[in-house]
């Protein structure tokens, strides 16, 4: 019976660290979606980027973990900001299809742009964090997992108190309420989305690089499914709503560690998705949405 | 307005000279096993890309996962026509009808929802798909499905040219126009007596059951069918080529299914820059021309009959 409850924290442990990755990555999504419904399908390979830019900030430049991430955030930040800049702002009033195909579109570019750039091999992440871990009751806690929960509460409780107390963060609330009447106030709607793409850059650039330190490998390709799974994520805990894709991920990334617990680690992605499907039927404004009517 | 009437005849007679003019050259042996099989990728890809027209078109939805009820159909097809020995007829229409089948049971759920959830679960579905094939010991999991060719250019081309008419009969019925209705103004159709979830779920069930005979079509050629084959890129590249020609213009996608099918074809040896000239032809075309190159017109023969007789869509 011990052994199974170990097993069972075990896969808890390994669930939240992936479960992180994924409320990391969310956060952007559902702000971006918030503001400006559009679902940003380039986010995960904003991810991507801000791994490679970790890797070579640790690997070529020898810089340890904390400048690196700091590095990452800001360079996504600002790389955020272009995309948003360049590819969405010219289409806020044309039709979503449109701006949903030009994010499909963003993301290939940057997937392929980045295999071009750095080719399509797997790098490997210099060991950046220290490979011990401590055990806490029959439980093995990987110093990696410590700094990704870690990372992600620190970087959460800034993101809230950014959104509660600061001018920017009101004006972030005011324009995902209603962006005309936030017009009328006062508030520079522009800057305030484009603040949205920096910050939701930067914490996806920190899941990436915390991804690379964790599990060691990327590739260009490797920001798809874990932003897919982190809309997913998003979708759950309800759209738009921070606290919810917090929610979401964790829960996310605690059902994939169980799943793989019970042997069916291929089957992990189905699962995920048929998540996603029955949230849609069951309670599509998600687990922390409330339901709005339609004006016409 | 009569069927044999003179702007059809032509468009039967250019048919028959297409069909048999590449039927005589196979037969005479003129042409080379790369452009045969690029022959018949166009037809494939002319399939997917007007049946994906009718749900993202015609129908104003967004779906972006055409690939897996093509490979909901060609694995199915590949069952009747390898393991139940059936034929190839019998096969293709499988594929299809399972199609439909599993489109009528996502749509059903999805498409009364509003706004973007659509793509996000045909994208799902897609992965899905593609898992459940990958985990399936059956069809050969990950290392594929060896298929013996049977499709061959009559096939491929009568199959396209039935589901053309298919749709574009569709397009200019009741039916079509209740899906345009709903494009053009979900609130204001429904308001006018429409069922647009009905139009929706009909217009998103008979585009997975055209998906579904192309990927017959694809099984029965290419030998051998893997999961990955049906994966997001290939759903990227039939949304491409609907994009491309136009959201809502059939001959638009037609076009746009012959070019991209080219193009991929001669940049084969670059991947990667294919990939990143698509994506970026993508995002200019959104961003100058947002209804795509064609907008929702079509090609039409209009000066041959009379005026407004031949205006379609």
């Amino acid at each position: 019976m011990g052994h199974v409850l170990r097993e069972g924290l075990q896969q808890v442990v390994n669930g939240l660290s992936m479960g992180s990755v994924y409320a990391l990555i969310a956060l952007g999504y559902t702000m971006v979606y918030g503001i400006v419904k559009l679902i940003n399908f380039a986010h995960g390979d904003v991810m991507m980027i801000g791994a490679y830019v970790g890797w070579l900030a640790t690997s070529r430049l020898h810089m340890s973990f904390v400048p690196a991430l700091l590095l990452a955030m800001a360079s996504c930040a600002l790389l955020g900001v272009i995309i948003e800049r360049i590819a969405y702002k010219p289409l806020r009033n044309a039709t979503r299809v449109a701006a949903l195909i030009t994010a499909i579109g963003v993301s290939l570019f940057l997937e392929y742009g980045n295999m071009l750039v750095a080719s399509a091999q797997v790098r490997s992440y210099p060991p950046v964090l220290p490979s011990v871990s401590y055990k806490v009751g029959g439980v093995y806690l990987q110093y990696g997992a410590i700094v990704i929960f870690a990372t992600t509460i620190i970087l959460m409780i800034l993101l809230t108190l950014t959104v509660r107390y600061t001018k920017i963060g009101k004006a972030m609330r005011a324009a995902s309420f209603d962006k005309d009447a936030a017009l009328m106030m006062g508030v520079n709607v522009n800057s305030t989305i484009s603040a949205t793409f920096a910050i939701g850059s930067a914490l996806a650039a920190a899941a990436g690089v915390l991804y690379g330190a964790y599990y060691n490998t990327i590739d260009p390709l490797m920001g798809i499914i874990p932003g897919l799974k982190a809309f997913i994520a998003a979708v759950l805990g309800g759209i738009g709503i921070i606290p919810g894709a917090v929610v979401g991920g964790l829960v996310l990334g605690l059902t994939e560690s169980a799943v793989s617990a019970l042997g069916a680690s291929t089957w992990r992605d189905a699962v995920a998705f048929l998540i996603l499907i029955l949230v849609l039927i069951l309670k599509p404004s998600g687990l922390f949405g409330k339901n709005v009517r339609e004006k016409v | 307005m009569k069927v044999l009437n003179k702007k059809n005849l032509v468009i039967l007679l250019a048919v028959l000279v297409v069909y048999g003019g590449v039927q005589a050259a196979i037969a005479a042996r003129l042409i080379p096993p790369f452009y045969s099989v690029n022959l018949m990728l166009i037809c494939v890809y002319v399939i997917l890309a007007t049946s994906l027209n009718l749900i993202n078109g015609v129908t104003g939805q967004f779906s972006i996962g055409h690939a897996g009820f093509m490979a909901i159909g060609a694995y199915l097809s590949a069952i009747v026509s390898v393991k139940l020995h059936g034929p190839l007829g019998a096969a293709i229409l499988a594929g299809g009808i399972v199609s439909a089948a599993v489109g009528f049971l996502v749509g059903l759920p999805t498409l009364r929802l509003k706004g973007d959830y659509l793509a996000i679960t045909t994208l799902g579905v897609g992965q899905i798909v593609q898992v459940v094939f990958f985990n399936t010991n059956y069809v050969g999991g990950a290392a594929g499905f060896t298929v013996p060719r049977t499709v061959n250019w009559t096939w491929a081309f009568w199959l396209t040219v039935i589901s053309v008419v298919i749709i574009h009969n569709f397009t200019n019925s009741t039916h079509g126009r209740a899906c345009i209705s709903v494009r053009e103004n979900e609130i204001a159709a429904e308001a006018m007596g429409i069922n647009s979830t009905k139009y929706k779920v009909m217009a998103f069930t008979l585009g997975s059951f055209l998906g579904g005979l192309a990927g017959g079509l694809y099984a029965n050629y290419m030998y051998l069918i893997q999961p990955t084959t049906f994966s997001f890129l290939t759903s990227f590249n039939i949304l491409v080529m609907v994009v491309l020609g136009g959201l809502g213009s059939m001959t638009g996608s037609i076009v746009g299914a012959v070019v991209m099918t080219v193009l991929s074809a001669y940049l084969s040896q670059f991947p990667e820059w294919r990939m990143v000239l698509t994506a970026l032809l993508l995002i200019v075309v959104m961003l100058f021309r947002p209804s795509g190159l064609l907008g929702t017109k079509e090609f039409n023969l209009g000066f041959l009959g009379k005026k407004g007789e031949s205006r379609a869509a």
